[in-house]
């Protein structure tokens, strides 16, 4: 079936096309060369309208046991906001943790054509498979989390070949059916278990001896090697303490060229002036950054309301545990693999420290230069959830809108802050790469987040509205594989999105020293570990797509 | 070098868009509505197995949470035997001899179709259809969820009352966790709270307290085991721990024990010295032990608790878990979990958005765990229709009842006088492949089909019967 879409303004970086009118062709779900002598089975006048891929979001908690705990633990969130079911879609509910589902709705209903779950665990990795398996509409893929797992600190500090690191690294992608790596808070997970309550970049982990930044750059250097295209996705060592730039810079710095991604870089860019010791150090972080073309950064934007945190880092979420609101913080010790801490927050603007953190994640999109290596984020759930994008996007877009927003916070938080300076207004061409052609660049979906030739038939029509919340609120259009899936921000017809991974050769010879591992410590078997393909793919649903990788390289 | 599925390097596509889809239209092993399967009458496990004896590795047991996944099982003519690994439970579970079973209108045999549309029947004109026992996987929990939504029904766990003990807790103040590998190679204090753990978990102390190695080294030597209750001892002294420490009570008194517990924890001194069974000299003997600790577990199953306002038995565990932490590490493990109680509540909480007892009378989900408690709806005259699902126990029966009653259960199951419709059901993990959700919930387990017998499974019933609605 040929489909076209004709008179639409092009927003479409990948590229170079920047608000030119232009007709898109779509066949059997690809976009094509434009054929204007064919006749066309449907036809889209859309002249006038903003045209653009659909949206990445490449860091979104949406799927595996942590959420799962949100869920279990906010019956009040989920009471206020209940969903019906309708003819096509399923019933659901919930505001900052919502049901499987209805997440997959709401992020289509955004214009959203896909998302990555960004904290997998490898021992959780088939609950979240299961979880995104019931978040339709929305191509999917999961970073593996590593760095706090015995079997690579056991490597680690007996000093294991580096080879055999990078095969374990590969191996758990496959068997987890990840797409990409992420450490979380490197080795802390694991000294938590140990009774460290911290860890800093150089500071020893008390039973294995090594040290965040030995984590780091191993598993940077890994992936690297193994031709793995997203960098080592990290969330750094003292999340949420004041102070904490200092570790943020060093990590950038240790880093040594190797290309790295800084997740979440708002809630690590904490300074200590002021009379509360609490200060935004985006100014001098992203300094650093603007000259430190390895590295790439989402933010992780604070906005305010109720909302839950869910994070691996059960150290730093224990230690924040007083804050949570509702007061009924849960901790993980999860199977000599990772951790985790899920804290109900709510973020008020009134509140000195939350006003701050609004502060600190704004001037960090305002003052990084290059919105290729920056991905619009608010750590959904942790920051705001992920609805909350259009407000921010407005926020970006519009200083007048932005000064308005400025004047209802906390007034000291407004003494401290150069936000007023900063008059940078984004662009629709800014957008369209922080939220679709970086992102698919950065995690190697070659067919995704542009509307090149050969890419997917993902693309989303918006009205060109100059109050840019309500334009990003709802889209005219949103396709999917070519097919329309939500019209005038309603989903039209249900879809079932693949699961995108990479798998990196490895030595299967390291199945040796794991089935052993396994049989000795573990109480799972490592063969009943591994994600088969067949439990992505159910019946007629779901597929997985394997993104290519690099050659490996030692 | 890496199995199926290779990497870029093999694909080799010419395309610019190096990308390798592989949608699988074949069936899959974990939705397999095979007509063959769905049109036998079942006629008793013996008929199938003529082939040569099959020996399985690794499989995964589903008859109690734990599900341990070190079993060996062999599939001989004369039906299932469980060569290694598998405890006195899962042996008579694996080994069960399946009587013939026939799906059945009202006592009387039917040919499958028209049980199911029976069935639709019944659910279709049904206002309030009630879904419970929930004694299934999570492909069947994913169906029985889809149906109970399109019909407006109620959808609760027949072991919901134990779990909402803890439920309300979390709901309420949170907690701090653990998972079976954590404990397995890290507790050096494991504290038993009012629990049969052996009878609940026959392997529990041999895999999670007492193994032989552990990655951090410690020995059964080094562990010490606390019991708080009666007459549990026993298991915990044959697992040969280092110590072993009873503070002997009953279950209703758990929680005062622990409280003075947690009272002496704080400094606090007291006019009592004894509580139930138990002195206070006692009581001060683990609290060093707490204290001492490099890991400490407070284990409990839910189940274990049942009187009325247990949750605050419950409250106290947890509490106690969350006065330790700020100056050593310690965690709760909670048990329980058979019959496919974790993975209902966990499906039913990704999907609605709430831990089971939910009704979808509006087309959303409402949550109220006090009105949407089957057991008591059952009691008080509530709903119109009950659709009970049993796929692993016999004895797993409902509740007497008035209401007309569809039974989805495995063969052996007696469907109760009254009974309108019964489909016999395989068992996940024996009779076909599935997933289940351990109890810590945290780690899932693949279940595979040992071939046990032609039937089929809960999410193969219930979705023919939502497409006969
Ligand atoms: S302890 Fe439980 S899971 Fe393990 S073999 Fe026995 S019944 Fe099966
Ligand atoms: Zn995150």
């Amino acid at each position: 079936m040929l489909i076209k879409l004709t008179g639409g303004k092009v927003y479409d970086p990948e590229n170079g096309v920047s608000g030119v009118v232009r007709d898109i062709y779509v066949e059997n779900g690809r976009i094509v060369a434009p054929r204007p002598d064919a006749k066309p089975d449907q036809t889209h006048d859309v002249s006038g309208k903003v045209v653009m891929a659909g949206a990445i979001d490449p860091h979104t908690h949406i799927g595996g046991g942590k959420m799962t705990i949100a869920r279990m633990l906010l019956p009040e969130d989920h009471m206020g906001d209940p969903v019906a079911r309708t003819d096509i879609t399923r019933a659901g509910c919930g505001h900052a943790v919502p049901s499987t589902h209805l997440t997959g709705y709401r992020y289509a209903e955004m214009g959203y054509t896909a998302c990555f779950e960004p904290a997998m665990l490898p021992a959780n990795a088939r609950q979240a498979h299961m979880e995104m398996g019931d978040t339709p509409m929305v191509d999917k893929g999961a970073f593996a989390m590593l760095g706090s797992d015995d079997y690579f600190l056991r490597q680690l500090s007996e000093k294991k070949d580096f080879e055999a690191i990078k095969d374990y690294v590969a191996w758990t992608m496959h068997a987890s059916q990840a797409i990409a790596v992420k450490v979380v808070n490197p080795g802390g997970i694991s000294a938590f278990k140990f009774n460290q309550r911290k860890l800093d970049l150089d500071e020893e982990h008390a039973y294995y001896g090594v040290t965040p930044r030995q984590i780091i750059v191993n598993l940077a250097r890994a992936l690297k090697e193994l031709g793995v295209t997203h960098p080592l996705h990290i969330h750094g060592c003292n999340l949420g303490v004041p102070g904490n730039m200092q570790t943020t810079l060093d990590t950038i710095r240790a880093s040594e060229g190797l290309p790295i991604h800084l997740t979440h870089i708002q809630f690590h860019s904490y300074g200590t002036e002021g009379d509360r010791k609490f200060s935004s150090a985006a100014p001098q972080i992203t300094e650093l950054l603007n000259k430190t073309p390895n590295v790439s950064i989402d933010v992780g934007q604070v906005l305010f309301g109720q909302t839950c945190t869910a994070s691996g880092d059960s150290m730093r979420q224990y230690a924040i545990s007083k804050s949570a609101n509702p007061k009924k913080p849960v901790v993980m010790d999860i199977e000599c693999d990772a951790g985790c801490g899920v804290v109900p927050m709510r973020y008020r603007d009134k509140s000195f420290v939350n006003a701050l953190q609004w502060v600190i994640g704004l001037e960090t999109f305002l003052m990084f230069d290059d919105p290729w290596r920056l991905f619009l984020t608010t750590d959904h759930p942790n920051g705001a959830p992920f609805y909350t994008y259009p407000h921010l996007i407005r926020l970006l877009m519009d200083k007048s809108f932005r000064d308005d927003m400025f004047q209802t916070i906390n007034g000291d938080a407004q003494k401290q802050s150069i936000l007023p300076t900063l008059t940078r207004e984004y662009t629709l061409d800014d957008i369209a790469i922080l939220t679709r052609a970086g992102p698919a660049r950065s995690l190697g979906l070659k067919d995704r987040g542009h509307l090149g030739v050969g890419a997917a038939g993902d693309i989303t029509v918006y009205t060109d509205n100059p109050d840019r919340e309500a334009m990003f609120q709802t889209p005219e259009m949103v396709f999917k594989g070519g097919e329309l899936i939500v019209r005038n921000g309603k989903v039209v017809k249900v879809v079932q999105g693949g699961t995108h991974v990479a798998r990196p050769d490895y030595d299967k010879g390291i199945e040796k020293s794991l089935k052993d591992y396994f049989d000795r410590f573990h109480t799972m078997r490592m063969d009943n570990f591994k994600v088969s393909d067949e439990e992505i793919v159910t019946g007629d649903k779901g597929s997985v797509i394997v993104q290519p990788t690099g050659p490996r390289v030692s | 070098m890496p199995p199926a599925g290779g990497s870029a390097a093999r694909v080799g596509a010419p395309s610019p868009f190096l990308t390798r889809v592989m949608t699988r239209r074949r069936e899959s092993c974990f939705r397999t509505p095979s007509r063959a399967i769905l049109d036998l009458a079942f006629l008793g496990n013996s008929h199938i197995m003529s082939s040569p004896p099959v020996l399985f590795h690794d499989v995964a047991c589903p008859f109690c949470g734990m599900i341990c996944d070190d079993l060996e099982v062999e599939r001989a003519a004369d039906g299932l035997k469980v060569r290694r690994s598998g405890c006195g439970r899962a042996a008579s579970a694996f080994e069960r001899k399946l009587p013939p079973s026939s799906p059945m209108i009202a006592g009387k045999d039917v040919p499958f179709a028209e049980a199911v549309a029976e069935a639709a029947r019944l659910i279709g004109s049904a206002s309030q259809p009630l879904y419970g026992g929930l004694a299934t996987d999570v492909e069947g929990m994913r169906a029985v969820m889809a149906l109970a939504e399109r019909t407006g029904g109620v959808v609760d766990h027949a072991a919901s009352g134990a779990q909402y003990r803890n439920f309300k807790v979390l709901q309420s103040v949170g907690w701090t966790m653990s998972t079976l590998t954590e404990v397995r190679n890290r507790a050096d204090l494991v504290i038993i709270a009012g629990t049969d753990v052996q009878a609940l978990h026959p392997r529990f102390f041999e895999r999670i307290v007492a193994p032989a190695e552990s990655m951090f080294g410690v020995t059964p030597k080094d562990r010490t085991v606390v019991v708080i209750g009666e007459g549990l001892e026993k298991a915990a002294k044959a697992a040969r721990v280092g110590k072993v420490v009873s503070l002997a009570c009953k279950p209703t008194e758990v929680g005062e024990v622990v409280g003075v517990l947690r009272a002496r924890l704080r400094g606090f001194s007291l006019d009592k010295v004894k509580f139930g069974g138990v002195t206070l000299a006692e009581i001060d003997t683990v609290a060093e032990l707490c204290r001492a600790a490099q890991y400490g577990v407070v284990v409990w199953a839910p189940a274990a608790f049942d009187f009325p306002h247990a949750e605050l038995t419950v409250d106290q565990l947890a509490g106690l878990v969350k006065d330790l932490n700020p100056t050593t590490r310690f965690a709760g493990l909670t048990l329980g979990g058979a019959e496919g109680a974790t993975t209902a509540a966990s499906v039913a909480t990704w999907q609605s958005g709430y831990p089971l007892r939910v009704s979808y009378a509006s087309g959303a989900a409402e949550f109220d765990p006090a009105r949407n408690d089957i057991a008591r709806m059952l009691k008080a005259g509530e709903g119109d229709l009950l659709v009970w699902v049993a796929s692993y126990s016999p004895d797993f029966v409902p509740p007497r009842t008035d209401l007309p009653t569809i039974v989805l259960g495995t063969p052996g199951l007696k469907p109760p006088k009254g009974t309108q419709v019964f489909v016999p059901v395989g068992t996940p993990g024996v009779d076909h492949a599935g997933r289940l959700i351990r109890v810590d919930s945290v780690v899932s387990l693949p279940l595979k089909n040992l071939g046990r017998a032609a039937l089929p499974s809960v999410a193969d019933v219930v979705s023919a019967i939502e497409a006969a609605l």
